[in-house]
Formats: C-alpha cells, structure tokens, sequence
C-alpha cells in the first residue's frame, strides 16, 4: 500500500458515507434498508477492531527484515519464514516456562484471592466492632491508592522477606487483592439474612463448617465476579511481578515479551509478532470458553466498584 | 453467632489480613514517610522535609509528564465514552446476530497493556512509514497513538456497560415516548440518556482512572520517547525510581502527588454516586 492507496482508501470512505446519507434520505420508512446500513457499519467497526491483530498475525510469518518495511503487505514467497519466528521467539524468552508460571501464578492466585477474602469479608461484616469495620475502611481505601505510591517499598518489603518468587507472589497478591475482593464479598454478605446461618449454628455446625456448608455455596455468584475481574488483572499484570520476581529465573508471559525490547532498544520484530500472537491465543480461548461469566463478572465488577 | 464466630480470627481474617499488611499497609506507610528522605537504598536515609516536594514542582520532566497525562485523559474520556455509547445505542436497537458484534468489540480489553503497546507500535509506524518518519519522531505521534491504543481497548468494556444500562430501561417508558409522539431523535435524549445516567457515572470514572494511571501501554508504545515528551506519570515516577542513580525520594514524593490526584478523583466520584443514589 502507498499514498495512492490511501488517497483510494479515503475516496471508498467518503463515497461509502454518500451512500448511507442517500440510503438513510430515501429509506426513512424501509427498515430493513436501515438495518443493512447498520450492518454495514458494524461490520467496518468491527474490521477495525480485528484488523490490528490479523495484521500481527500475518507478519509472524515474515522474517524480520521485512516486517517493518511494510506490516501491511502479504507475506509472500520472499518474506515468508514459516514458522521460524515462533521456534526462535519460544527458545529466546523461555517462553514456555513463562506460560506455565504465568498459568500458576494466576490460577493459585486467584483461588487463593477467593477463598481467603470470602472468609475475612463473612468475619468482618459479621463480627461487629471497632476494628473490624475499621479494617474495612483500610481495605476499601486501599482500592484508591495506585500502585506508584507502594512499589519501591513493597518490592524493597518483598525481597526481605523472601517472597521473590512465584510462591511469594501470590501472597503478595492476596494483599493487592484484597482490596476490591473484600469489599465485593462485604457487599453480597450484607445481603444475606442472619438467620440461616444462625440456624446452622444451632443446628450444631462449628463457625467453619458454617462457612463452607452454608455461607460460601450462597456467596458463589459473587466469587465468580471476584475470580474473573482478578484473573484478568494478574494474568496481564507486568510492574508488579518483574518488579518483584528474579527475572532471570522466573518470567511471566508480559515479562517474556517485554524482554524482546532488549536493553538497546534493538528489537526483533519477527519473534516479537510471534509471540504477541501466544500471548494472545490462552486469552482469546478463555474468553471464547467462559464468554457469558466475562461479560456478567465485568459489568459487576464495574457497578459495585 | 458473634461470640462464637469472634475468637476464629486467625482462621477467617488473619490470613488475608497479614498479606495485606505486607503489600499495601506497611509499604503505605513507609512510602508516605520515605517522600520527606533523601535516600538511594532504604539502608541509608536521611530527612529532608519538604525538599522533595519543592524540588519535584520545579521538575520540567514531571511537569510534563503531568500536563501530558491531563490532556491525555481529557481527550480519551470524551472520545471513549461517545464512541462506546454510539456503538450500544446501535447494538440495542434488535437487531440480529449483535452478540456477534459485542463479542468482538469486547475482545481487546482482554489483553494485557503491554501486549496492546508493541501491536499499535508496529502499525503506527507501518502507517507513518509514508511519511517517512516513526512514532518516537514527535510527541504528537506518540499522544495520538496512545488514544487510538486506549480508545481500541476501553470502547468495548464500556459499551458493554452501557448496553447494560440501556436494557435496563423499562420498555413502557420508551413505548409511552413514542405514543405521546416522541420520535427517535427526541427519545434518545429526553429518554434514553436520562435515564442511563448511572452508567455514564461509572464509565466516565472507570475510563478517567484508566488513563490517568496508564502505565504498561505507555512504557511499551513510546516509553516516553522522544527526550521524555510522551512520559505519563506513572511512567516518570518509574523512571525516578529505576533509572536514576540519585535520590529516590523524588520518586516517591512523585508518588505521593500522584496519589493524592487519584485519591480527589475518587472523592469526586464517591460524592457524584452518593448524589444520584439521594436523587433515586
């Protein structure tokens, strides 16, 4: 593509727009002329939105020399490498190992996250007193204050205490966590009467059997909303852990692709493209598999935080 | 059920409790103290007063970073939220095959800032290649491809929530528009827009917070390239603490400013919601 191309481009814009402005004059009554505009202008949005991605997709394939000559072009039969980008990016970063660190650091930390704040926000609404309502403002207040103000001291705090690694991490998430998790669960447990589980309790449950028979089963809807908002976080989440874990043992997949840059600034662009394209493929089955639970998890999350 | 559920703290809270201590309390703490220090490790620090914060208003690079990550927002707010409820009044009109759409627009939330960078990187530059220049060639290039990159990501996320919010709306409202003579244009502003408000609330601070602590997409687009002019400000607070062999305290006096701006947008936010619940 050159400037022609562009200026051609412009022209089918702008002659698309005369077109749906005549449409829209002459079709005022017929509807379905106006849904087949709208059709039409969704599915140019949507190209739009899948456009960036096909076109990493497309020069993964390309050597390197070539890709940012013209990312917009084919790969053809003198820049096409096969699959040479993704074997050499994979070798490179150590890319696998950081996938599976990335799948342990999420997947602990979460199930971690909505375990442990479930049981402190039941304890905390439940058990009135100064201190615990006093915690709930901490936990709540935490949820304003942006990660610059705590990461030199926390990562200083992290290394002292051992937790530079992948099993330290997740305690230190926990803690990040614990903010909006607590506060989500506070919220739903307010809304449950008393009275079941003061039943159980006479019924002869301890206050642990208690929470797993009766209080968590009900707090499920909200334990999804939890899991979901924090697995996206930790999953894409690069400060935090290149900041806290020795990257030359443990790297996670933001980790991997931001070691490419290299010191110099001197980028392979080719195993770049490859491995956005891995880092994007867990995200994008994730989201194709457990779709409905996203989109629910994420219009809560944004109403109740 | 309070006395006997009290004395199982350490089983309930205490876990929680003590992570919390040690990834956001102490540091908290330690971090608002360290902003009045002069120190480059946390084993030699000495007391300063308010140097920090006199020395970090006269900083040419923070300011920068501040009025950037202003403008910034201003620009990506507006053009976030009109796009996103453009696209869901569309998708809300019963049409179908929308799900189809949603889930499309959706997709680039999902992926992490980092990732989102070096791919508008590539096509950034792929397009200014006709130019004969890069994105790091001015400032410009670099404010607008963060738009773009942000608009891209957050239009989605928040369309959903607007969609959410016009599918609230009860159906005899609309249909009583319509049989008092209202036609679409009118509904659309004396009905639907009043009536998603809430949501407007929401999305205007969700997309407002988002940019303004912006930082993954910044450090992998530009990284504040060229000479600093496209640094925000959570990326020149990085850059006081990591790539400075002097004083860290700046950093964290940096820090200190930074979320003293959040901690206002968040009380604007608490007192805007408390009002529309009053009025509700």
């Amino acid at each position: 593509m050159n400037i022609s191309a562009w200026a051609a481009a412009a022209v089918a814009v702008a002659a698309g727009v005369a077109v749906i402005v005549v449409l829209r004059l002459i079709s005022k009554r017929f509807k379905a002329a106006r849904n087949g505009i709208l059709y039409v202008v969704l599915s140019a949005v949507a190209v739009v939105f899948l456009a960036p991605v096909a076109i990493i997709l497309l020069n993964s394939f390309k050597n390197k020399l070539y890709i940012l000559d013209n990312p917009f072009s084919l790969p053809d039969s003198t820049t096409w490498t096969g699959l040479d980008n993704y074997i050499e990016g994979v070798g490179k970063t150590g890319f696998l190992s950081a996938v599976g660190w990335s799948f342990f650091i999420t997947i602990v930390s979460v199930g971690v996250i909505v375990l442990c704040t479930s049981m402190c926000a039941w304890y905390i609404t439940r058990v009135k007193n100064r201190f615990n309502s006093f915690l709930y403002y901490l936990f709540v207040f935490s949820m304003i204050v942006p990660f610059q103000m705590v990461m030199f001291t926390m990562s200083y705090l992290a290394s002292k205490l051992h937790l530079s690694n992948p099993y330290g991490i997740v305690f230190i998430y926990l803690g990040f966590g614990a903010g909006l998790s607590v506060f989500m669960f506070s919220g739903f447990v307010k809304s449950i009467p008393v009275d079941i589980e003061e039943a159980a309790m006479i019924d002869g449950c301890s206050p642990i059997q208690t929470y797993f028979r009766v209080v968590f089963p009900i707090l499920r809807p909200t334990a999804v909303t939890v899991a979901i908002l924090n697995a996206m976080w930790i999953w894409n989440d690069y400060l935090l852990p290149s900041l806290i874990l020795d990257t030359t043992k443990y790297r996670t997949i933001p980790i991997a692709v931001q070691m490419l840059r290299g010191s110099y600034g001197a980028v392979d662009w080719g195993h770049m493209m490859a491995m956005i394209i891995l880092a994007i493929v867990p995200i994008i089955v994730f989201y194709l598999t457990c779709q409905k639970y996203i989109i629910e998890g994420v219009v809560a999350g944004a109403v109740k935080g | 059920m309070q006395k006997s559920l009290k004395k199982y703290f350490p089983v309930f809270a205490l876990p929680t409790v003590a992570a919390f201590c040690v990834s956001f309390l102490i540091p908290f703490v330690m971090g608002l103290y360290l902003s009045f220090c002069k120190f480059t490790t946390i084993k030699k620090v000495s007391f300063v007063g308010i140097k920090n914060f006199v020395a970090i208003f006269a900083d040419e690079g923070f300011l920068n970073a501040l009025w950037f990550t202003v403008k910034f927002t201003v620009v990506s707010v507006i053009t976030i939220n009109v796009l996103a409820f453009v696209l869901a009044y569309i998708l809300t009109r019963g049409l179908k095959g929308t799900n189809l759409f949603r889930t499309t627009f959706f997709t680039p939330n999902l992926i992490g800032g980092i990732v989102l960078g070096y791919i508008w990187q590539i096509i950034i530059n792929g397009v200014l290649k006709y130019f004969d220049v890069t994105i790091t060639y001015s400032a410009k290039y670099g404010f607008w491809g963060l738009v773009i990159l942000m608009n891209w990501q957050l239009i989605g996320y928040m369309m959903i929530i607007y969609i959410a919010g016009i599918q609230n709306i009860p159906k005899d409202l609309i249909d009583s528009a319509a049989v008092d003579g209202a036609g679409r244009l009118k509904t659309l502003t004396n009905v639907t827009i009043p009536m998603v408000m809430p949501s407007v609330t929401i999305c205007l601070f969700l997309t407002l917070t988002n940019s303004f602590k912006l930082f993954d997409q910044n450090y992998a687009l530009t990284d504040g390239a060229p000479n600093g002019e496209t640094q925000m400000l959570a990326l020149n607070i990085f850059k006081s603490f990591y790539n400075t062999s002097g004083s860290k305290g700046t950093g964290q006096a940096k820090a200190v400013i930074f979320f003293l701006i959040v901690g206002v947008i968040a009380f604007i936010q608490l007192v805007a919601t408390r009002n529309k619940e009053v009025e509700n």
